[in-house]
């Protein structure tokens, strides 16, 4: 893979594979660290789409098994729901 | 070779006060090294909400927030342009829904007045015309401030961090310390990977993990951990709603520059613990809060919480003192409201390692006060 071609790794907040590997070159060789520069893994897809890829690149700089790393903390909720139904256990129409 | 463990200075804690201290010291020459457990910002800075205020109620908190007002601006240049700070001036709004929530208000802003800070009291009607989408049913007043905003809390003090090693500091993430160590009284250094490093001056700025770190000297903080929490919502077109905070309730929210909502809430059944974590009473209960005074959220998703500590002290004011184990300084227990002063606290530990006359008269802020009984309580935290 060329690494003029612009790889989109995280789609949520649109941030490419160079610049993950620019930020990893400055000695952040942590997801946690990446996450907090680039928000990748903030997102509404909370990591499910980039946490691999990013995980695999650290992996490659820091010659350590991607299982040595550590994968970032995953937060509730599950999935994105709606304000409405946290407050009032129900959908709320919109005006 | 192997690496010299020796400094000048040890920092102990990479939040925003310690990689901020770093910054500083390193700039005036200092060979400083500093000591973080996890990541930079990876304790209560980078859990912070994040909102840079004026709106305080005693007079050196509000002259300290003045001069860190003067820094954000041009702060993101002046650590290098790297990272991204996500600076905004939305402003923040207290909204009143008792008199003597209103009251207090009011005292506070007359403080922030004498000081020459913009701050200004709104009528329902004057905040409803500035913010249509609000619903202002049973607000009677609020206190406002233009020039008050946002930044981003982590990318804050991963810049200081990043600024102070370009400037020699030597910030070592991942690293933590087992003990401070002291002979005769006196500090001598800190025990990392138990290893002995070696400083004739340590800066505890380790949030309340200092209380036990300073226990390892004999010396005992009144700093204890109190969970807050946090929601961000999905990213919608930013109409620039500013921080908005109710004393009454406890409850604020605001938008952030990509869109994206805040919302928190004080919640005094939440444990008193340094241990992040999460509760669905949490969402329940801060959604009921903030969707009364803007129920056009009610739509949005939620995309995750998280947690932190604030680091307490019986007046919620920070420690910003040397300790009676010489050559200790500490800059903690900041109670929730720590990050923004990162500039200040900063340039105070330049001024404290230096023996220079501080640029705000910090004697308010002394260890000694809880002993003297002599606390001077910040009306104005949440």
């Amino acid at each position: 893979m060329s690494d003029k071609q612009k790889v989109v790794v995280c789609r949520c907040e649109e941030i490419t594979l160079d610049e993950i590997r620019e930020w990893i070159a400055k000695g952040y060789t942590h997801f946690d660290e990446l996450k907090r520069i680039l928000r990748v893994g903030m997102g509404p897809c909370q990591g499910r789409g980039c946490k691999d890829i990013i995980l695999r690149e650290l992996s490659i700089a820091t010659g350590k098994p991607i299982a040595e790393l550590h994968p970032g903390t995953t937060r509730p909720p599950v999935k994105p729901i709606k304000l409405g139904l946290c407050a009032y256990g129900k959908e709320v129409p919109q005006k | 070779m192997s690496e010299k463990k020796t400094a000048d200075a040890i920092i102990v804690g990479g939040g925003v006060h310690g990689a901020a201290a770093a910054y500083y010291l390193a700039k005036a020459g200092v060979d400083v090294v500093l000591f973080e457990k996890e990541y930079l910002s990876s304790g209560g800075s980078g859990r912070s909400a994040a909102g840079l205020r004026q709106h305080f109620g005693t007079e050196v908190n509000c002259r300290l927030a003045k001069y860190n007002l003067e820094c954000f601006p041009t702060l993101e240049a002046d650590l290098g342009g790297e990272f991204s700070l996500e600076f905004t001036q939305w402003g923040y709004l207290w909204v009143a829904y008792t008199d003597a929530s209103l009251t207090q208000l009011g005292k506070n802003v007359a403080v922030q007045q004498s000081l020459d800070i913009p701050s200004e009291m709104l009528t329902p009607q004057e905040i409803k015309r500035r913010w249509p989408y609000m619903n202002v049913d049973g607000m009677i007043g609020a206190a406002f401030c233009h020039q008050d905003g946002h930044i981003n809390p982590q990318t804050l003090t991963m810049a200081y961090g990043h600024a102070a090693m370009k400037l020699g500091a030597r910030v070592k993430t991942y690293t933590p310390v087992e003990k401070l160590t002291a002979q005769g009284g006196k500090i001598t250094g800190a025990v990392v990977n138990g290893e002995q490093w070696s400083a004739p001056r340590v800066l505890l700025t380790a949030g309340p993990w200092s209380t036990p770190l300073a226990a390892t000297v004999g010396l005992d903080l009144p700093v204890t951990a109190e969970r807050h929490n946090l929601l961000v919502t999905e990213q919608i077109e930013p109409f620039n709603c500013p921080m908005t905070l109710c004393l009454d309730d406890g409850a604020y929210f605001k938008q952030v520059p990509n869109g994206s909502f805040f919302f928190g809430r004080d919640d005094p059944d939440e444990p008193k613990t340094m241990e992040s974590g999460n509760s669905a009473k949490f969402l329940e209960g801060v959604t009921k809060s903030v969707l009364k005074r803007m129920p056009s959220l009610a739509g949005v998703r939620v995309v995750h919480q998280w947690s932190g500590p604030y680091d307490v002290t019986p007046d919620h004011q920070a420690i910003i003192d040397w300790t009676p184990v010489e050559g200790l300084w500490t800059n903690c227990g900041w109670s929730g409201h720590g990050l923004q002063f990162g500039p200040s606290g900063g340039r105070l530990a330049k001024e404290m390692f230096f023996g220079e006359k501080t640029f705000v008269d910090i004697r308010n802020f002394r260890l000694s006060r809880f002993e003297e009984g002599d606390l001077f309580e910040e009306p104005a935290f949440i």
